[in-house]
């Protein structure tokens, strides 16, 4: 039976989770340096464009669509979301006994999901990367990776991770934490360092951007794993009570570390480590009480801050704003604690997390998981990169002479603060 | 006619710029600067990585002044902007040929 409240609640959390791909065009913009800022936000912007587009015309279909007979993605049967109205008819007519809100909601709300995981890949490209690579890499991506991984964790039965391994995703460490992570790594590997990596010191332009970002991602971040309830129940309040109390525990921990480590909390830390909070706690958000979100809140800031910190500069990396530091590091970490700290009564399989029963069983499936996502993911990205680089020509970055100009001017020909010298 | 050029630290602006007033200079032009001396700049963590500041901000005072004020406009930025520390600046002084008011065309030391 369709139920009002879930309804209203589910299309909520759906504009809720769309919010959050502008926030985090803030969050990375503030980050990146004054003539890359405009390139920065235009990255999360763009996808907004391209995933838009791309879900409705396939994306929603390979996700979701299909009877169900793959493990590996949804089906044909959607594209365009041609059935959509006359489905939408026949659930009116005939209210399905198991569905709380009509299914058309679903596609806007897994759009939003599929716009903000593609969102935080564009963090390690920041600075030198062509826009044309990143445009077409990721229009690949969402449905060559994204969807057929979507229908993977969370495709119900006969699903490749989430029901034949028998991993857990609350509300997107696999699917959305994960990949964008680990496919932000791997771009920045293949696209290398910004010019005068290692040997200068880059520094956020706009502290305030951060926040201000960190701010609209977090209050999105409820319906984000609010909204992975997919009822407006006990289940959602659950997982905003869990959503809020890992953060603030992430926030803090970051900065207790800084405190500890250089002597002073940063405003940039705060935010930081309330996202990282916030990452750790999206696959477990609906499965831990709110003593173990906690924990994983405060555990996650200081796996991150060292893996910033440290692994970045040990192994040479450019991840440039920290899409796979934040995310790859936090999300694989949340999966890892959720086959740890899940009750066993809100476990969506027939495992509970090894606190409680002793067994081991859902933590190796949650690993599992996570490794066999981590092999898809790679594999695909590695390949879709060699497609896009033929495509234009072996062209990753864009000039050395338009690095050192900025991205602003060179990709984009727009200023964002023109201002500066009062002639405009 | 002098230019006095006074480099100082960024937050000596409002305490200069009242000890100016109160020696009754009526005109300045102040610009906000970076640069370096013999203040070695700072250290920033961005997520705990180290950034290290070389040039610093300062606020630079530009002021043109009668021969004769020019020892008393200098004591009063020393007096002003001193702390003690490295880091509170310089003074540089320069010869002016001319000042022209541009609204009424007045030369020399009435345009000042």
């Amino acid at each position: 039976m369709f139920d009002s409240g879930s309804v209203a609640f589910m299309l909520v959390c759906t504009m809720l989770v769309f919010l959050m791909t502008p926030g985090l065009a803030f969050f990375y913009g503030g980050l990146a340096r004054r003539k890359n800022v405009v390139n920065t936000m235009l990255m999360c912007f763009g996808i907004i464009g391209i995933v838009g587009v791309l879900w409705i015309v396939a994306g929603w279909s390979l996700a979701y669509g299909g009877d169900g007979s793959y493990s590996f993605l949804g089906g044909f049967d959607q594209l365009l979301a041609l059935p959509t109205v006359a489905q939408l008819q026949a659930e009116l007519a005939n209210p399905p006994a198991d569905a709380a809100y009509p299914s058309v909601v679903d596609i806007a709300f897994q759009m939003a999901f599929a716009m903000i995981t593609s969102a935080i890949v564009t963090g390690s490209l920041a600075g030198r990367v062509r826009f044309s690579f990143m445009a077409l890499f990721m229009g690949i991506w969402v449905l060559v990776v994204y969807a057929p991984l979507a229908h993977m964790v969370w495709g119900g039965e006969g699903s490749l991770i989430g029901d034949v391994i028998g991993a857990l995703d609350f509300a997107g460490g696999d699917v959305v934490h994960i990949s964008s992570g680990v496919t932000g790594l791997i771009l920045c590997v293949i696209a290398g360092g910004r010019r005068g990596y290692g040997v200068m010191s880059y520094r956020p332009h706009n502290v305030p951007f951060v926040a201000l970002g960190a701010g609209l991602l977090w209050f999105g971040w409820f319906g984000f794993n609010g909204g992975s309830a997919f009822a407006a129940d006990g289940i959602a309040a659950l997982a905003v009570l869990n959503t809020v109390t890992a953060s603030a525990a992430g926030l803090l921990s970051w900065m207790a570390v800084e405190c500890l480590l250089t002597g002073k909390p940063t405003l940039v830390g705060a935010s930081t480590g309330l996202v990282a909070g916030l990452v750790a706690i999206t696959p477990g958000a609906g499965f831990v009480e709110p003593w173990a979100a906690l924990v994983m809140g405060a555990i996650v800031s200081p796996v991150c801050y060292f893996a910033i910190s440290h692994l970045k500069s040990r192994f040479g990396y450019d991840d440039a704003l920290d899409a796979f530091g934040c995310h790859g590091i936090g999300g694989i970490l949340g999966g890892v604690l959720t086959g740890i700290f899940c009750v066993p009564e809100l476990s969506w399989t027939e495992h509970g997390g090894l606190l409680y029963t002793g067994d081991v069983a859902l933590l190796i499936d949650q690993v599992v998981g996570i490794v066999v996502t981590l092999a898809i993911v790679i594999v695909l990205d590695l390949v879709i990169a060699a497609v896009v680089r033929a495509i234009l020509g072996g062209k990753v970055r864009v000039d050395e002479s338009d690095e050192a100009l900025g991205l602003d001017v060179s990709e984009h020909g727009e200023s964002a603060y023109p201002a500066f010298s009062g002639l405009d | 006619m002098k230019r006095i050029t006074a480099i100082v630290r960024a937050e000596k602006l409002e305490v200069l710029k009242d000890a100016l007033f109160a020696i009754d200079v009526r005109g300045m032009t102040i610009v906000q600067v970076q640069g370096c001396g013999n203040q070695h700049g700072w250290k920033e963590y961005v997520r705990g990585t180290e950034v290290l500041l070389n040039t610093i901000p300062k606020v630079q005072f530009d002021l043109v002044v009668a021969d004769a004020q020019v020892d008393r406009v200098i004591e009063a930025i020393c007096a002003a902007a001193r702390t003690g520390e490295v880091g509170d600046g310089k003074i540089f002084v320069a010869p002016v040929e001319e000042v022209v008011r541009i609204r009424t065309g007045e030369r020399g030391v009435e345009a000042v």
